[in-house]
């Protein structure tokens, strides 16, 4: 058994810096690199890809990113883990494949682990008695069944530990959770007891600080900001686990930004309900229990973690899509710049409302004044201010009153208040809207599958 | 005499649903005491007036001087739905650092 490994997060979701896995590869060592691509919208997304191209719905940035990673991770040993593999982690590793053969590669396992989409299943799970309620409304999905356009079930740790065991390089996932990503390979290289929840939960929290990337090691971070040196070149987050569940978090030598107590307090924050409920299918943690120690030298050790035994379900996530958005932006300058964003914004609306359209909502937001805090914001002397971007924003049912409405808002250039810009973009376009229905399954009710697919 | 959560504390926000949760973390053992005395459920509640229009959860994680606080109905109907232009609320924590609180 090793004494210790070090798990290296290399994307913090789909649309991060697109070098960062190379660099934790190539400037310091690591034992696993871990990715995670997929947020709840993204799925969707991806299943759409899919239905008009069956090789596709996957993470496409994942194979180009391997023919640079594949030829040092190869030879130092290095473990790839990532979701990435969206709707079809087949496709993908079959692309990965096809980019190892042509570079001089002897030797590459990848497993696929499978059975998450369950987007052709919903009759046959409904009709064994689960009607997958929407944890937020309760309602059953029955009615909605037929309008999903992705289903998929959060798996854990275990199935890629599966792949693990079975001589995976690289493990690609469907719909993993981000925390399982870390978790697997120290219940793997440490063999450590599944039904020990400390452990787990150990595993989990280190997870949960890896898997925003940079946000643990001085991205987006409130605190002091300035402090942190060399934004540019960041070093993401890296996990040295030991043994006995406790984890050093750190980044390599020579990088920017900061891990410190403050950095991951940050992160152990973010995106938590209950800190004593954080549900898992590998375990229940408890976030109140971590202790964490500054250890000087971007190094913190995380410890003292506790944790319950999972619940009997998984967690599931369906999209849907339910109608249509759009938003415009226009850019009013000195002077009474906020009342003259102000004037367009009631012009607008009335030229929407004589044309007799009809919106689920219409948000109007000044940016440089209220986009962001609201009724919070401070208000503003107008001669100080030197401009306002008046976004406004529409949803329907119906695209073409969505449409319309991008074709009212850039009119005010020329038939609105003065000093107006900022529309070179052209008329905002309707886009979908899709929203999110999240439901709990019985672990029964569905198998995680795990394939090994060689290079050939 | 007031006292800016801006100087004592920092924080970090994100969205669960249409919920925003919102991290705030002391800077030091007694700004922990301050704000687990007087930064109550009811007083983020007020503070956020006409933007959380639903419940705010309190919870508390000692070891790591931080309050965790759930704002119900905040963002919109949620993330891939809000028109919003911060619909996972990322900017409420800043906006949480803006409320004073009262010492003796």
């Amino acid at each position: 058994m090793k004494d210790k490994i070090r798990i290296a997060s290399g994307q913090g979701f789909w649309g991060d810096l697109i070098d960062a896995p190379y660099h934790q590869v190539t400037k310091g060592e690591i034992d696993y690199l871990v990715m995670d691509y997929l947020a709840e919208v993204t799925m969707s997304i991806l299943q759409k890809q899919k239905n008009r191209n069956p090789n596709l719905g996957y993470a496409r940035d994942l194979p180009d990113l391997m023919k640079k990673i594949l030829p040092i991770s190869t030879q130092k040993g290095i473990k790839v883990i990532t979701n990435g593999g969206g709707v079809n982690p087949v496709a993908c590793a079959d692309a990965i494949l096809e980019t190892a053969l042509q570079m001089d590669i002897k030797k590459l396992d990848i497993a696929v682990v499978l059975g998450d989409n369950i987007i052709d299943c919903l009759e046959d799970i409904i009709s064994k008695g689960c009607e997958l309620n929407n944890m937020e409304t309760g309602e059953s999905i029955v009615t909605y069944k037929n309008k999903m356009s992705s289903a998929n079930v959060y798996f854990g740790a275990m199935p890629i530990v599966e792949a693990l065991e079975k001589g995976a390089d690289i493990v690609i996932t469907g719909r993993t959770t981000d925390t399982g990503l870390t978790l697997a390979p120290m219940i793997y290289e440490f063999g450590w007891d599944r039904s020990n929840y400390d452990l787990m939960a150990a595993g989990t929290i280190a997870g949960h600080i890896l898997e925003c990337g940079a946000q643990s090691t001085g991205g987006n971070f409130l605190g002091d900001w300035e402090s942190i040196e060399n934004f540019a070149e960041i070093g993401f987050p890296i996990a040295e686990a030991y043994p006995n569940g406790e984890v050093i978090i750190t980044k390599h030598e020579n990088t920017g930004g900061k891990v410190s107590f403050d950095t991951i307090a940050e992160q152990l924050v973010y995106e938590i309900g209950d800190p004593k409920d954080y549900i898992t299918p590998d375990c229940v943690a408890d976030f109140a229990s971590i202790k964490l120690e500054d250890l000087g030298n971007d190094r913190v050790k995380v410890f003292n973690v506790k944790g319950q035994p999972e619940t009997e379900f998984y967690k599931v996530s369906c999209s849907y899509q339910d109608g249509y958005s759009a938003a415009g932006n226009l850019t009013y300058s000195w002077p009474q710049a906020l009342t003259k964003a102000k004037k367009a914004d009631r012009i607008l609306r009335k030229r929407l409302k004589n044309l007799a359209l009809e919106f689920d909502e219409i948000r109007t937001e000044f940016i440089g004044y209220n986009a962001t805090h609201e009724t919070l914001a401070e208000q503003i002397d107008e001669d100080k201010i030197n401009e306002i971007v008046l976004r406004v924003s529409v949803k329907s049912k119906d695209r073409e009153t969505v449409n319309r409405f991008g074709q009212e808002i850039a009119p005010l250039i020329l038939t609105g208040p003065p000093s107006v810009t900022g529309f070179a973009g052209g008329r905002p376009k309707p886009k979908d809207v899709i929203a999110y229905w999240p439901a709990l399954i019985p672990k029964n009710l569905v198998k995680p599958i795990v394939k090994i697919l060689e290079l050939k | 005499m007031k006292i800016k959560l801006r100087d004592i504390a920092h924080g970090r926000s994100g969205d669960k649903g249409d919920a925003a949760n919102i991290g705030i973390i002391a800077y030091d053992e007694k700004g922990y005491k301050l704000i687990e005395d007087k930064l109550t459920a009811d007083k983020v509640k007020e503070h956020f007036t006409g933007i959380c229009k639903g419940e705010v959860e309190r919870y508390e994680l000692p070891n790591i001087k931080a309050l965790n606080f759930i704002l119900h109905n905040t963002l919109g109907g949620g993330g891939t739905v809000s028109l919003k232009h911060d619909a996972q609320g990322k900017t409420l924590a800043a906006a949480l650092l803006r409320i004073e609180l009262e010492v003796e």
